[in-house]
């Protein structure tokens, strides 16, 4: 039986990693190989590192932090941030991402995910949803979310987005709640559900983790094959292997060392 | 030892290359027949698409080589399905070094393709490629095609269904998940595939 996900989030913005709250104000949480190292011991799925600033200064991710991350660990990692080509890509890829996340660029430019999906199949190939729900109730799409400087509202609808991305080649969906994100107050259960019954891929949910109960709700009642979270792991308010035995303890298949 | 890395063109080779560092063994990229030939051990990684993956292997000219290895060979992931006969992704004649078929997984409620993620290995028949390795034990996977069991079959993971998640027939060996990615556990395959 396949296992939920433990994703802890690494956001890096000048080769280090940082958080901030509600995609503002970000503060340095550490060194990126040493976090990605405990985070490997601690259990750990899968990691996805986030070059923050790297769309909205329209520059690709650094490859020197992917090639170290790579040689470090033996989990599975993603990276994210700018990749505008499929050559972008491919560098991210062969420095030893497994999979890369595109966002703000696939927005810019849909046709990236058939490209991308094209050339290194769709497994590799992940889209990255930042979603905000408008005074209308609608749920949308944001934009270059890095910087609050840049960060664009769209027009596009983020169900449509996301029914567009996986006709298109995304071969997961990581869908960023940024209503919810940052203020531990639990995963967008509503916005995930819909979400998941539109979603034939891998969905993984992310924004807004406060509390080991939060994940079981978001596997349980949202379905989402993965959860995603960063303060609450890089602060040590949530331990991986407590949180782990806790999900286990509630029927979720999880894997423990 | 001499390990060598066949050059498929998949993404995953750097990190293979890395997992078998960590172990110890510096391996080399190539696709150089005679190296691969003299060569104590052949691993053929590979991440992307059947049929790119067979029409490299015949553009760089190894597809005779290979088949004609008699040293331990192991193919990962998609290395593993261009061992196999034939596969449905693009309907490609792969190796036919193991008389499996290649198959893509059925989507149903519940059951996401690709299948992402870490599932369970259970051993059906035991071989010195699985010393060591306990009951409730994952590898971490990501796949849209599968290889069906059959006596093909040394361990098995379950996704509506079980399918092969390890396979041998004689010199030739494949694992569907990366264990350059499945943590210790990984790490405990790749070295018994390096004792073989």
């Amino acid at each position: 039986m396949l296992s939920r996900r433990i994703i802890p989030c690494l956001d890096v913005r000048d080769g280090k990693v940082v958080k901030g709250v509600r995609f503002r104000d970000h503060v340095v949480m550490g060194e990126i190989v040493e976090l990605a190292l405990r985070y490997r011991d601690e259990g750990a799925d899968e990691l996805v590192f986030y070059d923050i600033t790297a769309s909205p200064e329209g520059r690709s991710v650094d490859r020197g932090w992917v090639e170290r991350v790579a040689r470090a660990i033996d989990i599975p990692f993603c990276v994210a941030g700018g990749i505008r080509s499929v050559d972008e890509a491919r560098a991210v890829l062969h420095a030893g991402a497994d999979k890369i996340s595109v966002n703000s660029p696939a927005l810019e430019r849909p046709a990236l995910i058939d490209e991308l999906a094209a050339a290194f199949g769709v497994q590799c190939v992940v889209v990255g949803i930042d979603s905000l729900r408008d005074g209308d109730g609608e749920w949308r799409v944001r934009q270059y979310t890095g910087d609050p400087a840049k960060t664009q509202a769209l027009a596009r609808r983020t169900l449509d987005w996301l029914v567009e991305a996986q006709q298109r080649g995304a071969g997961e969906i990581v869908l960023n709640c940024m209503g919810s994100d940052g203020v531990r107050r639990g995963y967008d259960l509503a916005q995930l559900e819909v979400a998941r019954a539109l979603c034939r891929v891998p969905l993984v949910a992310s924004g807004g983790a406060g509390a080991p109960a939060h994940f079981r709700d978001a596997f349980v009642d949202a379905d989402v094959d993965g959860a995603l979270a960063a303060s609450v792991f890089h602060s040590g308010a949530i331990a991986i292997p407590e949180l782990k035995r806790y999900l286990r303890d509630q029927g979720v298949a999880v894997r423990v060392s | 030892m001499a390990v060598v890395l066949v050059d498929a063109g998949g993404t995953n080779i750097g990190s293979v290359r890395y997992a078998l560092q960590r172990l110890g063994v510096d391996a080399a990229l190539t696709s150089d027949a005679a190296t691969i030939r003299a060569a104590d051990k052949v691993i053929l990684p590979g991440v992307g698409a059947a049929g790119p993956g067979m029409a490299r292997l015949r553009g760089m000219g190894l597809v005779g080589l290979l088949r004609s290895l008699t040293q331990p060979v192991l193919g990962v992931c998609l290395g593993m399905q261009l061992l196999c006969t034939r596969s449905e992704e693009g309907d490609t004649e792969c190796l036919g070094l193991i008389s499996a078929p290649v198959q893509r997984f059925t989507e149903a409620p519940g059951l996401r393709v690709p299948h992402m993620g870490w599932n369970r290995l259970a051993t059906v028949r035991p071989h010195p490629l699985l010393a060591g390795l306990g009951e409730d034990e994952q590898a971490y996977f990501v796949h849209s095609f599968a290889v069906p069991t059959g006596d093909w079959t040394l361990a098995t993971a379950d996704y509506g269904g079980p399918f092969s998640a390890v396979v041998a027939r004689g010199n030739f060996h494949g694992m569907q998940f990366h264990p350059e990615r499945s943590a210790a556990v990984g790490a405990k395959l790749l070295k018994n595939f390096l004792a073989l």
